[in-house]
C-alpha cells in the first residue's frame, strides 16, 4: 500500500530528478523547442516541494491537487497547464483515500493522463509527453490486472515509459512548439516525453522500494 | 554568456521594476503575480485588453500598455508563457464591466495558460473573449502542426483593438476587429545569429558565420531553412515573396508594413531592408499607407528581422492613427 508519506516522497524524488537533469532537459528542448524545459520543471517542482512541506495534515488527494495548482501557476509554458492538470485530476481521482492500493495507483495515473489528453489534445505518436505517459499507463494497468505486485507493475511502467520516450526520436512532431520544425524535429528525443518518463521512474524509485 | 544582468533568476523582475521606475505616469506594475496595467485601470465601461507572453520580446507586451493600446500585459519568464494566476489577476484588474479581450499569440503554452485563466475569469463572472494571433507564414498551417505562430501582427492588432476599445466599441466589435486584423495580416522572420536565454547560459542554436536561418520564430527556435547568407535585398525579396503570395496581397491593396528588428540588428540595416520592401510593394502596385521600422517584437539579442504586412481599409487606418500613449508607442497625445 502506498501511504501519504510515500506520495510526498514521490514529489520530493521527482523534484530531485528534475534538478539533476535540468541541463539535459534544457538541451533536449534547445534542439526542437525553446531551451527552457529543464529550468521550468525545476522551478515548478521546487515550489511544489515547499507547498507539500506545509500540508502534513492533509489528504493524499488534497496534496496532489495542491501540487497541480502550484505547477500551473509556476511552471509556465505548455508544461505548466499539462503537468498541473495531471496532478489536479490525479488528486480528484484519489479523493480522501488514506492509502493507495495497486488499483488506486492505476486510477491516479489514468485520471492524470485523461486530463493531459483533454487539455493538450495530443494523441499518441504526436511526439509529446503522451508518448511516454500512454505506454507507461498501459504497462502499469496490464501488470496490475495480471495480479503482479505494485513494485513489479511500476517497474514495467517505468520501462514502457522509457521505451516510449526513446521511440519519440524518429517521430515528426505534430503538436507543440517542435511541430513548427516539421521534418527537422525527426532525430530528436522529445523533452516532454523525457520529463514524463521521470514521473514513472520516480514512482518506481520511491513506491517500488517502499512496498517491496 | 555576457549579459547586462545581475542574477539570472531576477532578470524579469528587475526589468519590470525598471519599467515601473521609468513609466509610472503611464503604467502601474504589480508583483507576485506579476503584471502591468495602465495607470488609470480599470476604465469604467471600457473593454479591457490583456495580452502577455514570455519575456525577452520587449517592448512587446509591457511597452504597449497605456491609453489607446493594452490595458494589461502579463510577462512570463524569458520565452515562457505567463501563468494563469497572473493572467487572471490582470483580467480582474482591468475589468471595467464591459468585458475583457485576451490577445493570445499562437504558442501551445500561451494558448493553454490563457485558456485556463479565461475559464477562471468566466467563473468569476467576467466576460472574456480570446482571439488567437497566428500570422507567421513560415509555419505550414495544417492539422499536423500546432498551427502558425503569432508574431509581428500582434503589435498591430494590439494598437488597432486598443483604439477601438478606447472609443467605446463593445467586446464583440473589438474581438471581431482583432480577428479581422489577424485574417488580413502576414509575417515572416529571419535570423543572422542565435540568442542566449539567460537561464540556459549559452546560445539556443549554433549558426555558422556564413549562414542564416529563414522562417525563425521569436524564441530562438530553429526556423524553416538554414541557408547561406546573402544580400539584404535578396533576403528581403525572398521573405516578401512568401508573405505577399500567402494572403495574397494584390494590386491596389493598402497596407501597414512593419520592418522589425529581432533585438540585435542596427536600425541602419532595418532601413536597408525597408528600402527594398518599399520598392517591391511599389513594383507590385501595393500601397504602404503606414509603416513602423524598429524593434517592436524582439528575441533577446538575436540579430535578424521580421516583416509584417496588414491589408487595411479606411476604418483600420483611422484606428491605427488614433492617439496612443504607451512606453514604446506614442503619438497623438
Amino acid at each position: 500500500m502506498v501511504t501519504k508519506q510515500v506520495v510526498v516522497a514521490w514529489i520530493n524524488r521527482l523534484a530531485e530528478i528534475y534538478h539533476e537533469n535540468r541541463e539535459y532537459l534544457t538541451q533536449l528542448d534547445a534542439a526542437i523547442g525553446d531551451a527552457d524545459h529543464g529550468t521550468n520543471m525545476v522551478r515548478g517542482f521546487a515550489k511544489a516541494v515547499d507547498k507539500v512541506g506545509t500540508m502534513e495534515s492533509q489528504s493524499i488527494g488534497d496534496i496532489l491537487k495542491a501540487v497541480g495548482m502550484v505547477l500551473v501557476n509556476s511552471v509556465g509554458g505548455a508544461s505548466g497547464p499539462l503537468y498541473g492538470t495531471f496532478f489536479m485530476r490525479a488528486g480528484m481521482a484519489i479523493g480522501d483515500q488514506e492509502q493507495l492500493d495497486a488499483q488506486a495507483v492505476v486510477s491516479l495515473f489514468e485520471a492524470g493522463l485523461d486530463g493531459v489528453l483533454q487539455r493538450g489534445k495530443a494523441t499518441p505518436g504526436d511526439k509529446t509527453m503522451v508518448d511516454a505517459m500512454d505506454p507507461g499507463l498501459r504497462a502499469l494497468k496490464a501488470s496490475v490486472h495480471a495480479g503482479q505486485p505494485l513494485e513489479k507493475a511500476l517497474q514495467s511502467a517505468a520501462l514502457a515509459a522509457e521505451a516510449g520516450m526513446k521511440a519519440t526520436i524518429p517521430l515528426k512532431a505534430q503538436k507543440g512548439r517542435a511541430s513548427y520544425l516539421g521534418e527537422r524535429s525527426i532525430g530528436h528525443q522529445d523533452p516532454g516525453a523525457t520529463s514524463t518518463y521521470y514521473l514513472f521512474k520516480s514512482a518506481y524509485d520511491v513506491w517500488g522500494k517502499s512496498t517491496s | 554568456m555576457k549579459k547586462l544582468i545581475n542574477q539570472v533568476e531576477n532578470v524579469v523582475k528587475e526589468a519590470l521594476m525598471g519599467v515601473e521606475a521609468a513609466h509610472s505616469d503611464v503604467v502601474r506594475v504589480f508583483y507576485e503575480p506579476d503584471f502591468i496595467v495602465r495607470a488609470d485601470a480599470p476604465v469604467k465601461g471600457k473593454v479591457g485588453i490583456v495580452s502577455g507572453g514570455g519575456s525577452g520580446h520587449e517592448p512587446l507586451h509591457s511597452g504597449f500598455v497605456g491609453v489607446g493600446m493594452l490595458d494589461a500585459a502579463c510577462p512570463g519568464e524569458v520565452f515562457t508563457s505567463p501563468t494563469p494566476d497572473q493572467i487572471l489577476a490582470a483580467t480582474r484588474a482591468v475589468n471595467g464591466g464591459a468585458g475583457v479581450l485576451h490577445i493570445v499569440k499562437n504558442y501551445t503554452g500561451d494558448v493553454l495558460n490563457f485558456e485556463m485563466a479565461a475559464e477562471l475569469a468566466q467563473a468569476d463572472g467576467i466576460n472574456v473573449t480570446s482571439v488567437i494571433i497566428d500570422d507567421d507564414v513560415a509555419v505550414q498551417d495544417s492539422l499536423h502542426t500546432a498551427g502558425r505562430r503569432g508574431v509581428g501582427i500582434t503589435v498591430i492588432a494590439e494598437k488597432i483593438c486598443g483604439a477601438a476599445a478606447e472609443r467605446g466599441d463593445d467586446l464583440k466589435v473589438v474581438a471581431d476587429l482583432c480577428r479581422q486584423v489577424n485574417a488580413n495580416g502576414r509575417s515572416m522572420g529571419m535570423a543572422l545569429t542565435s540568442c542566449t536565454v539567460p537561464a540556459a547560459g549559452k546560445p539556443t542554436f549554433d549558426i555558422g558565420n556564413n549562414e542564416m536561418e529563414i522562417g525563425i520564430g521569436i524564441h530562438g527556435e530553429p526556423g524553416r531553412d538554414r541557408l547561406p547568407i546573402t544580400t539584404a535585398d535578396e533576403i528581403t525579396a525572398m521573405m516578401m515573396e512568401t508573405i505577399l503570395k500567402d494572403l495574397p496581397f494584390e494590386v491596389g491593396d493598402e497596407t501597414i508594413v512593419m520592418v522589425n528588428g529581432m533585438g540585435g540588428t542596427p536600425m541602419m540595416e532595418l532601413y536597408v531592408a525597408y528600402r527594398k520592401v518599399a520598392k517591391i510593394c511599389q513594383a507590385q502596385g501595393i500601397t504602404i499607407a503606414r509603416n513602423l521600422v524598429g524593434n517592436y517584437i524582439t528575441s533577446l539579442e538575436m540579430a535578424g528581422m521580421s516583416i509584417s504586412i496588414l491589408k487595411v481599409d479606411e476604418h483600420l487606418k483611422a484606428l491605427w492613427d488614433a492617439p496612443v500613449r504607451t512606453p514604446a508607442l506614442r503619438w497623438g497625445i
